[in-house]
């Protein structure tokens, strides 16, 4: 019981950061109907940013929490440009080319940015120093951290915030007026170019932050570390139905928590035979599942069927 | 591609001069740039039958297949497990490579039947999931019982074997030295040329047409009367067995293989190969296979001579290489999105948006 309590308290923790990066993905698709292949890495991109400045505020002497603040910014700061960037580049051009064309270069950018990154800082595993003392303490039987704990908490804190946001402010009315119909939200005077922008903008910037929570909760930055984490995330999104931000958040949870409880049991519901080695395929399975029963999420809206 | 129309003689003479020359090509290779260049050649023939294939999915009916070399390494592997001491059996090639390639369009209508009834799109990132989970597969698949030898790979694969005549070996015909990578260039070269012929047979045919209808408009081909799914399910097989062909023959020409030569890079080289060849068009994707197994070869100089200019390597080249396929593929959708040599179909300018989900009709 203990085992299945500490795997749930893992499972939340991981699945909150998956949640954070499939609301990049997710809000992308609902305004564009767009696979943004290229949030994965910009998540990377924020992790290894936000490394590499912990390293450095961590090397002048500054505090934890100050240093962790700055490097959270900072990296913001990088993956919102590149967000915007992209979307201005790679995607806008071709927003009423063929479905195909817009995909092609989504994994093109995917690609640039894996080896931009991996042309900066290397294709080593980077180890984060380590900066803050891991404070234990003990939840319904289960080990956790401190840094879990905050993770967790912070992540649950911009959902919130961001589905408020979504809900109540004029940028939020105007994304969903945006998501239903951009030409008529375009007749009502919105202008939808400055609300995709936007909207690449703000998941650009969760997913930064998202990276730096990969950086702290694994210690390590790699140039590849956006694919899985990429696929996990879509996995997420598809498994609360895609568009849906709330489902987004619910499918992130889920996903962590299964990835967790299935990785951690396979061994002995499979006498042995499978290990946590196989840990990756939970989330391509959980996909291929939704995909075949439920494609619309569990809280999608209609089929996504080709409309 | 297509001497001198009208004159039949002339048309004759055009075609017989190529065939001489793509039946002389190794050995003038071999003259001219050396022997590792023979073996360049053969793997461009490999690709070529690779891009063929994608060229089915993604050019023809217009799915973005983003896990393609996990088709090519079900074939590669289907081979090595049954030509190997691995499990100690060594069939015959006419046996397993026909087997490898259903094995490859079994996983493709596995892969494709939950999630081509959905949007195009569920295609790319599944089979970009499929693409990587392959090789967890691959890589722990040695227990506990061993079947693919996990991350070493499979070693001792047979070479093809046409009754006493072995391709691994160097023979002597008719004043000619024909080394292993002279064996298997002319098998590659009929391989890819029964692959550019079903492939020109295919786009003129009804299935082909069908296909090309879905991509433009798949709404409308469906009430044309096109059973949309089971048309786009028949692509993806396809394409798969093109893949297990493939992969077979590799695993034989190579003799090892293990999961590391089935990486995504590995895909994304593929799909350039269509993409930048022209998606669709028979003549563009050759090309494109032949230029992009060129290129990365070429590149390779480029790290000595960084070397010798700047005193040390800034950009490793097979990362320089990547760089530019990432790049490549974003100009190509930019600014000539139908490729270097466009498909015929394809109407001048661009095309009318097909219906998207946000913005169908703008």
């Amino acid at each position: 019981m203990e085992i299945f309590a500490q795997q749930i308290v893992n499972g939340l923790v991981l699945g909150s950061i998956y949640a954070l990066v499939a609301l990049g993905y997710t809000m992308v698709y609902g305004i564009l109907g767009l696979i943004n292949f290229a949030h994965g890495d910009i998540t990377m991109i924020g992790a290894l940013v936000s490394l590499t400045l912990v390293q450095l505020l961590a090397a002048a002497g500054l505090p934890a929490p100050v240093v962790l603040g700055l490097a959270a910014c900072g990296a913001m700061l990088v993956c919102a440009a590149l967000g915007l960037s992209i979307e201005r580049v790679a995607y806008r051009p071709l927003r009423r080319a063929p479905r195909l064309a817009p995909l092609i270069t989504a994994i093109g950018v995917s690609i640039l940015l894996q080896y931009s990154a991996a042309l900066v800082w290397g294709k080593q595993y980077i180890s984060l120093p380590s900066i803050i003392e891991p404070v234990r303490f003990t939840l319904f039987g289960a080990q956790m951290t401190l840094l879990q704990a905050t993770i967790f908490l912070l992540a649950c804190t911009i959902m919130g915030g961001l589905l408020w946001f979504i809900k109540a402010s004029r940028m939020g009315r105007a994304m969903r007026a945006t998501e239903q119909n951009p030409d008529v939200a375009g007749l009502m005077g919105v202008n939808t170019n400055t609300v995709i922008a936007f909207t690449f903008l703000l998941g650009s910037a969760i997913g930064a932050i998202a990276g730096l929570m990969v950086v702290l909760y694994y210690g390590i930055g790699h140039y590849f570390m956006g694919f899985m984490l990429g696929l996990k995330a879509f996995t997420a999104a598809v498994l609360g139905g895609i568009g849906n931000v709330a489902g987004a958040v619910l499918g992130g949870l889920l996903l962590g928590v299964i990835e967790s409880l299935a990785s951690g049991y396979i061994g002995d519901l499979t006498g042995g035979v499978l290990g946590s080695n196989y840990r990756d395929i939970f989330a391509f399975l959980v996909l291929v599942l939704v995909l075949v029963l439920r494609p619309s999420g569990l809280m999608g809206r209609h089929a996504g069927d080709r409309a | 591609m297509m001497p001198l129309r009208g004159n039949p003689l002339l048309h004759w003479t055009a075609w017989l001069a190529l065939a001489l020359l793509l039946l002389a090509a190794p050995f003038m290779i071999e003259a001219l740039l050396g022997r590792a260049w023979v073996r360049i050649a053969d793997v461009a023939l490999l690709f070529i039958m690779l891009a063929l294939g994608l060229n089915i999915v993604v050019g023809f009916a217009g799915l973005l297949d983003l896990g393609y070399i996990a088709f090519f390494a079900v074939g590669a592997y289907s081979y090595a497990l049954l030509a190997s001491p691995q499990f100690a059996v060594h069939w015959p090639f006419y046996v397993i490579l026909p087997l490898g390639a259903a094995m490859a369009a079994v996983f493709g209508i596995l892969l494709g039947a939950p999630t081509l009834r959905l949007r195009g799109d569920y295609l790319a990132i599944v089979t970009l999931g499929f693409g990587e989970i392959i090789r967890v597969f691959l890589n722990n698949l040695n227990r506990p019982v061993n079947i693919t030898n996990g991350p070493q790979g499979i070693t001792l694969i047979d070479p093809l074997q046409f009754g006493g005549f072995s391709l691994a070996q160097t023979h002597q015909l008719a004043g000619l030295t024909f080394t292993p990578v002279h064996n298997y260039y002319f098998v590659f070269l009929a391989g890819a040329l029964i692959s550019i012929a079903i492939s020109l047979r295919l786009e003129d045919s009804r299935i082909g047409r069908a296909w090309v209808a879905i991509r433009d408009d798949e709404l409308a081909a469906s009430a044309m009367g096109i059973n949309t799914r089971n048309m786009k399910l028949l692509a993806f097989a396809m394409g798969a067995t093109f893949g297990g062909v493939a992969g077979g023959l590799f695993a034989s020409f190579q003799g090892f293989i293990s999961p590391e030569s089935f990486h995504l890079i590995d895909s994304i080289m593929v799909l350039c190969m269509v993409v930048l060849g022209g998606m669709g068009n028979v003549w563009g994707v050759v090309l494109g296979a032949v230029l992009l197994t060129a290129l990365p070869e070429a590149l390779r100089y480029v790290g000595p001579l960084q070397q010798r200019w700047f005193g040390e390597v800034f950009v490793d080249p097979s990362d320089l290489r990547m760089l530019l396929f990432g790049l490549a593929l974003v100009l190509m959708m930019l600014f000539r999105p139908s490729g270097m040599l466009p498909a015929r179909r394809r109407a001048p300018g661009p095309l009318p948006a097909a219906a998207g989900k946000a913005h169908g009709n703008g």
